[in-house]
Order: structure tokens, then C-alpha cells, then sequence
């Protein structure tokens, strides 16, 4: 396994750019996901990684080995690196030992090793006694583990999934999240994992990139994208909650800030110096008899134990939780407890400086 | 970095497969070049003075007036037959639809010659069939087929099922909410049909009747068999007597009379693809069956007229076709004692021409399936992966050879391969039929595998690559099976079509590199009809057995690829 580093890739579709100044490195046995909107440039980027694409410009390392950049470019079968399609690709003509044992063949592993390996790779995935079977008589679990078990069987040096649990139900879902999670910590693997659903992106990875419009806008750990947006588009992507605008900032001081948003002066964690927008997600919203926002309630969705509420102030839509069902068009009161300031790049840094309360 | 288009990769290996695509344009589309320089008299002198002298000559312009007579009342009667079955087949609850699609199909499997030979077995005084049955014209009365209505019959049922298919197809892409919004709206079976169904359908009607019509104009058996005993003479027909009475002398002149009926046909196949394109046009939404109309107690009476119209096209004609090959001479009648074989092992065992033909026929046939398959993988694998301005061109122009008459593309032939450098000339033998035959059913084999591998999901590929096949290594493990099925039957209608050829053989062959189609029409020329008729026979048998092959893996091939089914 091998760590993975993108150097200002660019990538131009008919002249559009798909992806714009890439620049991300990944660690050795790291586990990455690529979080984004339809559209917004993840697949390129693993089909760049793949060598399915060539750059238009920049560099991307394997291991210290340059594969696509500076005049250089590996071709795809000389990449050593293991992807699972979004449609498993696996080949009908074969069986399943055969679609596994391929990568093998091609590598002109001895038939005793290769028998070896395969059974190993079939063992690891759960298949052993499917080994004869055709695709065509799979489940969509039991497809999904042959194309794992055949991009691993060739020790790549780096393993891409490519939304790989799109096309299976909730519960299956929930099921493979755990293999691949489980399948990485035996491994050990270098992992990029594309997908546009935030919750697997959030719970299976190690770090998680978030792409829009061909850029990474925010490449962190799990809890700090959803603690810690920095832009307006991450804070709003990832994670439930309101993003809005202030009106107005005090001086921060150790990582604390006053703002004024709701027509309120709200303690807020901060790590700018000039935040423009507050993020608040539903666990720092709450309903309080005796708080200073007024607020309508729009909507009411039982999530299992608790309510989720949205709520209507005069100029904002904030989102609660309750423990107890409300109804639509009720008054409530509310507070604001330790959101999230932030400086949106793409927002001018607000004129008016609260005085120090 | 180079620049790529799409997302289509660079690499070397696909650069060195697309040299490929050099010798197929070469040999596809070099003949058809040659012509075009011919005729204008290029390497003589510019000069269009030879081009107007024989175009301007009284027999040009009555065959041209020939060719479009019998072209265009064949063209009317294959859209009367065609559009009628097209639209019983498509929207009634009639049953076994299959054996009725199939049988509408054998006319245009069947040799053109063949059919003829088969008709005039029918008609005329000494008709095996007729005679045997009492109710022959008397002798000396003229065979009712030498003329021109029947050359337009004969052409109209030979192409019916172009407008069929065509129109079928067509049929089948009108989304059935169109006919669901027309019947909420109160509109019942015959008036969706009429008001919804047909105008959304003329375009198909209107590009099969195109199709139908440049078929017909270059149909060459059929004129043959019937005109010429009647001295009327189609383009085709002519340049065939002026090749075979004069020799190379005339070949500018019948280059140019090849020219003048490969552009009438141009018009056709231009006008056919225009008519195609706008038929798409504006139809959004799911197609679907869009009109099942029930014939409720009047469904036996249609199945009853259309079994009985195929009876009359298909099942009387080979009947005669068979008497007439089991009788021991030409006139005497067949009765229990008068029944023999002897025409049938005389042609199959005996004859050392029949014999040779058989064996030219299948072997080019076979040739021809084999190379183009061979080459129609890699070929239809570049088109669809690595689309470039030149393959983009080459997909265009690769229906010409097999959508121009006959005629053009042996007269082409003979240009391009009469003189090659270094004094080799590749005419009177069997190779420059062969070369002819790749370059007319090129398109054959590579529609169907085009389609099969334009329904390859390319993550079948990419997998393969990331796994560290290459391209040789995936063209031979991954692409190769899994479209193999469709170059099968791609194949195997390749041979059908190579061996039923007689247009371009007619004009190619020489003593010892006759095919059946040329021989067939030679026995019937010097009045050996029961010969010809059991040869005929054996190529009908053989036909119909290939075309059950097809039929009977249909259902393991993918969509499109075989003609008849949609």
C-alpha cells in the first residue's frame, strides 16, 4: 500500500472545467471519502487516479512514483491500483473464481498460487461456496463482494470505490458499510471511496473530502467538518442544521466570538478573526420557554426517539430536536447554544464591528 | 499533454489499432472512388464530354426510364404488402406473429433469380404445375411475366419486408402515451389509428419506401430472368449485356452508366436517411406496444388473409420451383411415375459447373464471414470507444458499398483491381470477388457487433484494465466473448448474403470462378429450367435452414442483431 498525492490537477471537459487545482494528500492506509453533489468532480477525480482520464495539468503520485504529470503517464494497467465499479462490472462470461482469479492471470501468476490466492480472497469475502456460480445468479450483495474480492486479490497498491453501495437497499447498505469498514482495518489498504451520501461518507472514513465544482472545499476529519464547517456550502452540505449570515461580529478572543444574528447577541466558537455566518446544528437549538427567539414550527418528522422540528423565525429556518411531538403552526421559544462562527471565502468580511459588550 | 477528446484515453497501443481502420477504408471504400474518378475522366483529361455522349444515347435513356418504372410501381407494391402486414403485425392481437414475420421474410433471403425462376414456374404454357394440374395456357401463348409489370411485381414482393421492418420499427418507437392521451380523450381503436398512429408513422413509411426503392433499382436478377428474353432493358441489365457482348473495351462506358444509377440510388439512401432522422423527432416518452387493437370474431378472417397471401408469394411459387426440378424433361408433366431426382443428383453430384459453383459460392461465402468477422470486432470495438472525425466517417460511408447497386460496386471492383502495380491484375479470379464481397457486407458484420459492444457496460473493460490487462489481452478476453454471440449471427448473415449473390458475381465471374447465382441464371439462359430449378431448390432449402439457425438463437443475441427481429 501506498500513500496518494494530487498537485493542482486540473481536468477540462470540452473546455468546462470538471476539476479545478485538485490539491489533497492522502496517507498511506488511509481511509478517504469523496463527498459531493452530482456533478461536482468526484468521479473524474477517481477516474484521474485511475488513469481513465489524463490531467489536463498538474501531478498525481503514487507512493512516490509520479503516475500522470510532468510528460509522464502510466497507463491504467501498469497503476497497480484495484477499483470497484458503481455497476461491478463484473464479467458475465465468467464465474465468480474466475472473474476473482483474472487479475492473476494477467499478472501470469503459477495456477497452484493462483488457486491459492483466489480461495484466500473468496474466504475473505464470505464467497467460498459461490465460487462456480455465474454473476447473473448473485445478489447485488454478493456481486459487490466478488468485485471486492477481485480488486484485492492482485494486492493493489491502492483500492477506488466508486459509489459502490449505490445500487443496493437500506439494509444491505448498512451491511457492506461494515465489511468495508472491517475489510480496512485487516487490510490495511489505501482507500478512496466516492460517494454523494454524507452518512456513509461520515461514518466509514478516516477524512473526508468535500468536493464542489471541480474544487475540494473543505478535506477534514468527520466530526470537524460537521463541528467546524469553514464555508457556507460545507456547512450547509454536511450535517443537518441552518447556516445564517451575521450582521455583525465582536472581537474573538480564544476561540470565542459575540455575534449578532436573530436580532440576538449569541456566544459562538470561533477560529476567524471576522466570521460572517454562524452554522447551528439541531442538537445547539433549544426549545426554551423563557428564550429570546420566537419561532413557528413548519414541520414535525419522528426520526426514532426524538422529533425532528423545523422551525420558522422571522427571517431564518432553523432546525430542532424534541423529545415530544409538536404541532404544525405552533409558537415556540427558543436559544441558541455554541454555535459555529465562520469566514465564508466567497462573502466580504462584514463592515460593522460590534463594540465589546 | 495531448489533447484528447471526450473521455477517451491516449495511448499508444490504441493509436497502432487504429491503422486498422486504413486497409478497410482502402478496400470498403477505394473501389467506389475509383468509379468516381473514371467517370470524370480523371488520368484521360478532365473532361465530361465522354460522360454526356453516353448518357445522352437513346439506351441509356430508355433503361434509365426502365430502371425507374419498374423501380417505382415494385416500390408501390412493397409498401402496399409491407405497410399492411407492419401494421397487423404491430398493433393487433393476431397470433403466431413470429412464423408470419419470418415467412414475409424468405422473398428477400431468397435469390432475386430465384424467385424469378421460381414465378415463371408458376405462369406461362409450360408451367410443371399448371400442366400437371389441367389448367396450363395452351403452348405458344407468351409467359405473362416477360414485361415490364412483371418485374414491378416480382420487385414489389422481393422487397416487401423493407418497408415491413422499417415501418415496424417506427411502429415500435411511438410512445404509448401518445395513443393513451389520444384514447382518454375518448379516440377508439380505428380512429387512434388513424389520426395518432399514421401520421406519426409516415416518416418510417416514407424512409422504408426510400430504401425499398434503391433495393429494387438495383436489383439485377429479376430484370435479368424477365426482361431480357423480352428485350427490356433496366441500367443494370444493360450494363450487364454491354460488358458481357463487348468486354474491357466498354468499360468507360459502363462506368459511367454505373455512375448514373449509383446517383439516382444516392438520392434514394439520402432521402431514406432523412426521413429516418425526422422520424425521432418530437416522440418523448416511454415506447411501448402503442396500440393493441382487438379483432375480437374478425381475427381468424385476417390471420386467414395474410397466411394465404403468404401462400400465394411463398408457398406456390417454391412448389412450382419444386415440381418443375422433379420432372425428367422440360414439358413433360409430373405425375407418380414421371417424379425423379435426377435433376437433384445431376446438380449436386454430377455437373462438374454446379458442383464448382457450389464449392466457389460457400467457399467465398465463407471467407467473407470469417475476415469480416475477424475484422469487424476491433473495428466496431474503435468506432465505439476511440470515436474520432475519421471513424465517424468511416461508420457514415461504410453503408455505400452495400447500399449502392450491385452493378456499381462490380464495375468499381473491376476499375480498382483490373491494374494493380507491378502488373498483377486481379481480374477473372475468385479474389477480386472476394474483395468485392468484403467491401459490400463489410456492414452486415459490423452492425450487429457495434451493437453489441455499444451495450457493453466500458467498466467491464476499465476493470480489466485496472487489473493490468491490455488492450490485445482485453480485445481477446473481455470484448471477444461477450460480443461473440452477435459476430455469430453477424456471420452467419454475411454467408446468406454472399451465397444468394448474383449482381455482383454476374459481372466478376469468369470459366472456373462462377458462383450459384451465376450459374443458375446461365442453366435458365440456355434453357436448362429443370437443372436450374433443382439447383434453385437446394439454395432455397439451404437458405431456409440458415435463416432457422438465426431464428432459433435470436433470443441468445442482443437486441438489433438479428434484422427481422426488433
Amino acid at each position: 500500500m501506498a500513500g496518494l498525492s494530487f498537485s493542482n490537477v486540473s481536468k477540462l471537459f470540452a473546455g468546462t472545467p470538471a476539476l479545478n487545482g485538485i490539491n489533497a494528500e492522502i496517507a498511506e492506509s488511509e481511509f478517504v471519502a469523496l463527498l459531493g453533489p452530482s456533478g461536482c468532480g468526484k468521479t473524474t477525480l477517481l477516474r484521474l487516479t485511475a488513469g481513465f482520464e489524463v490531467p489536463d495539468s498538474g501531478t498525481i503520485t503514487l507512493g512516490g512514483q509520479v503516475l500522470a504529470g510532468s510528460g509522464t503517464f502510466v497507463a491504467p494497467e501498469d497503476r497497480n491500483i484495484g477499483i470497484v465499479f458503481q455497476s461491478y462490472a463484473l464479467w458475465p462470461h465468467k464465474t465468480v473464481a474466475g472473474n476473482v482469479s483474472y487479475p492473476l492471470e494477467v499478472r501470469r501468476i503459477s495456477a497452484v498460487e493462483r488457486k491459492r490466492r483466489v480461495a484466500e480472497a473468496l474466504e475473505m469475502t464470505g464467497l467460498s461456496a459461490f465460487a462456480d456460480r455465474a454473476p447473473a445468479q448473485l445478489s447485488g450483495g454478493q456481486r459487490q463482494r466478488v468485485a471486492l474480492a477481485r480488486c484485492l486479490v492482485a494486492d493493489p497498491r491502492a483500492v477506488l470505490l466508486d459509489e459502490p453501495l449505490a445500487n443496493l437497499d437500506l439494509a444491505l447498505r448498512a451491511a457492506m458499510q461494515e465489511a468495508f469498514a472491517a475489510f480496512h482495518r485487516r487490510t490495511g489498504a489505501t482507500m478512496l471511496y466516492v460517494t454523494h451520501d454524507q452518512t456513509e461518507a461520515l461514518a466509514l472514513a478516516d477524512r473526508v473530502a468535500v468536493m464542489e465544482g471541480g474544487r475540494i472545499r473543505q478535506f477534514a476529519s468527520p466530526e470537524a467538518l460537521y463541528d467546524r464547517p469553514q464555508d457556507c456550502f460545507v456547512a450547509g452540505f454536511v450535517g443537518d442544521g441552518a447556516v445564517i449570515a451575521l450582521s455583525a461580529a465582536g472581537q474573538s478572543a480564544a476561540g470565542r466570538v459575540m455575534v449578532q444574528a436573530l436580532g440576538q447577541q449569541i456566544e459562538a466558537r470561533c477560529d476567524s478573526t471576522v466570521p460572517t455566518h454562524i452554522c447551528v446544528r439541531p442538537e445547539q437549538v433549544r426549545l426554551d420557554p423563557a428564550g429570546p427567539i420566537r419561532a413557528r414550527v413548519s414541520a414535525c418528522t419522528y426520526q426514532g426517539g426524538r422529533f425532528r422540528l423545523v422551525l420558522e423565525t422571522d427571517a431564518e429556518t432553523l432546525v430542532a430536536h424534541a423529545p415530544a411531538r409538536a404541532r404544525i403552526g405552533e409558537e415556540v421559544r427558543l436559544s441558541l447554544h455554541n454555535p459555529w462562527a465562520f469566514r465564508d471565502p466567497a462573502t466580504p468580511a462584514i463592515l460593522r464591528v460590534m463594540q465589546d459588550a | 499533454m495531448i489533447a484528447t477528446h471526450g473521455n477517451a484515453i491516449s495511448r499508444s497501443p490504441d493509436r497502432l489499432i487504429s491503422l486498422l481502420l486504413l486497409p478497410v477504408v482502402l478496400i470498403a471504400l477505394g473501389p467506389v472512388l475509383r468509379l468516381l474518378a473514371e467517370g470524370f475522366g480523371i488520368g484521360s483529361g478532365l473532361t465530361l464530354a465522354h460522360a454526356t455522349e453516353v448518357l445522352s444515347r437513346d439506351s441509356t435513356l430508355t433503361a434509365l426510364q426502365h430502371s425507374l418504372v419498374t423501380a417505382g410501381s415494385g416500390t408501390l407494391i412493397s409498401i402496399v404488402i409491407g405497410a399492411a402486414f407492419a401494421f397487423v403485425v404491430a398493433l393487433t392481437d393476431i397470433r403466431a406473429k413470429g412464423a408470419l414475420v419470418f415467412c414475409l421474410m424468405i422473398p428477400m433471403m431468397i435469390p432475386p433469380q430465384i424467385t424469378a425462376l421460381a414465378w415463371m414456374q408458376v405462369t406461362g404454357p409450360s408451367s410443371v404445375l399448371l400442366t400437371t394440374l389441367g389448367i396450363a395456357p395452351p403452348l405458344g401463348s407468351p409467359q405473362p411475366l416477360h414485361s415490364a409489370w412483371g418485374i414491378a411485381i416480382l420487385l414489389g414482393i422481393q422487397h416487401a419486408s423493407i418497408v415491413f421492418l422499417t415501418l415496424r420499427a417506427g411502429l415500435r418507437m411511438i410512445p404509448g402515451d401518445l395513443v393513451e392521451a389520444a384514447r382518454i380523450s375518448g379516440a377508439r381503436g380505428w380512429r387512434v389509428w388513424a389520426q395518432i398512429v399514421l401520421p406519426l408513422s409516415l416518416p418510417s413509411l416514407a424512409a422504408g419506401a426510400a430504401m425499398t426503392f434503391v433495393t429494387a433499382l438495383g436489383n439485377f436478377g429479376i430484370p435479368a430472368m424477365l426482361g431480357i428474353p423480352a428485350r427490356y432493358s433496366t441500367l443494370p441489365t444493360l450494363i450487364y449485356q454491354r460488358l458481357s457482348g463487348m468486354g474491357q473495351s466498354v468499360l468507360p462506358e459502363v462506368a459511367v452508366l454505373a455512375l448514373l444509377i449509383g446517383t439516382v440510388a444516392l438520392a434514394g439512401v439520402l432521402a431514406g436517411r432523412l426521413f429516418l432522422r425526422r422520424r425521432a423527432y418530437g416522440l418523448v416518452g416511454l415506447s411501448g406496444q402503442p396500440l393493441v387493437l382487438s379483432l375480437g370474431r374478425k381475427r381468424s378472417l385476417v390471420e386467414a388473409a395474410l397466411w394465404a397471401f403468404i401462400a400465394l408469394v411463398l408457398v406456390v411459387p417454391l412448389l412450382a420451383l419444386l415440381a418443375t426440378s422433379l420432372i425428367p424433361a422440360y414439358g413433360v408433366p409430373l405425375t407418380l411415375e414421371t417424379a425423379t431426382l435426377k435433376a437433384w443428383v445431376e446438380v449436386l453430384l454430377n455437373q462438374p459447373v454446379t458442383r464448382r459453383a457450389y464449392a466457389n459460392s460457400l467457399l467465398l461465402a465463407t471467407l467473407a464471414a470469417v475476415i469480416l468477422m475477424a475484422v469487424a470486432i476491433p473495428l466496431a470495438w474503435i468506432m465505439t470507444r476511440r470515436p474520432t472525425r475519421l471513424t465517424r466517417a468511416v461508420d457514415t460511408l461504410v453503408d455505400l458499398p452495400y447500399a449502392l447497386p450491385g452493378v456499381v460496386l462490380a464495375i468499381s471492383c473491376i476499375l480498382a483491381f483490373m491494374r494493380l502495380p507491378f502488373g498483377i491484375t486481379l481480374y477473372g479470379s475468385l479474389t477480386i470477388i472476394l474483395l468485392a464481397y468484403l467491401s459490400r457486407f463489410l456492414v452486415v458484420m459490423l452492425r450487429p457487433v457495434q451493437a453489441a459492444i455499444g451495450q457493453l457496460d466500458p467498466a467491464m473493460e476499465e476493470a480489466a484494465a485496472s487489473v493490468g490487462a491490455r488492450l490485445g489481452r482485453r480485445l481477446r478476453t473481455i470484448v471477444l466473448p461477450l460480443s461473440a454471440p452477435a459476430a455469430a449471427a453477424g456471420a452467419i448473415l454475411v454467408f446468406l448474403t454472399a451465397v444468394n449473390e448474383l449482381t455482383v458475381s454476374a459481372l466478376l465471374w469468369v470459366g472456373g470462378t462462377e458462383t450459384l447465382g451465376v450459374v443458375i441464371f446461365n442453366l435458365e439462359d440456355s434453357g436448362d429450367t429443370v437443372m436450374a430449378s433443382a439447383l434453385a431448390a437446394s439454395i432455397v432449402a439451404l437458405v431456409i435452414l440458415l435463416m432457422g439457425i438465426v431464428q432459433l438463437s435470436a433470443s441468445h443475441l442482443p437486441k438489433g442483431t438479428v434484422p427481422w427481429q426488433g
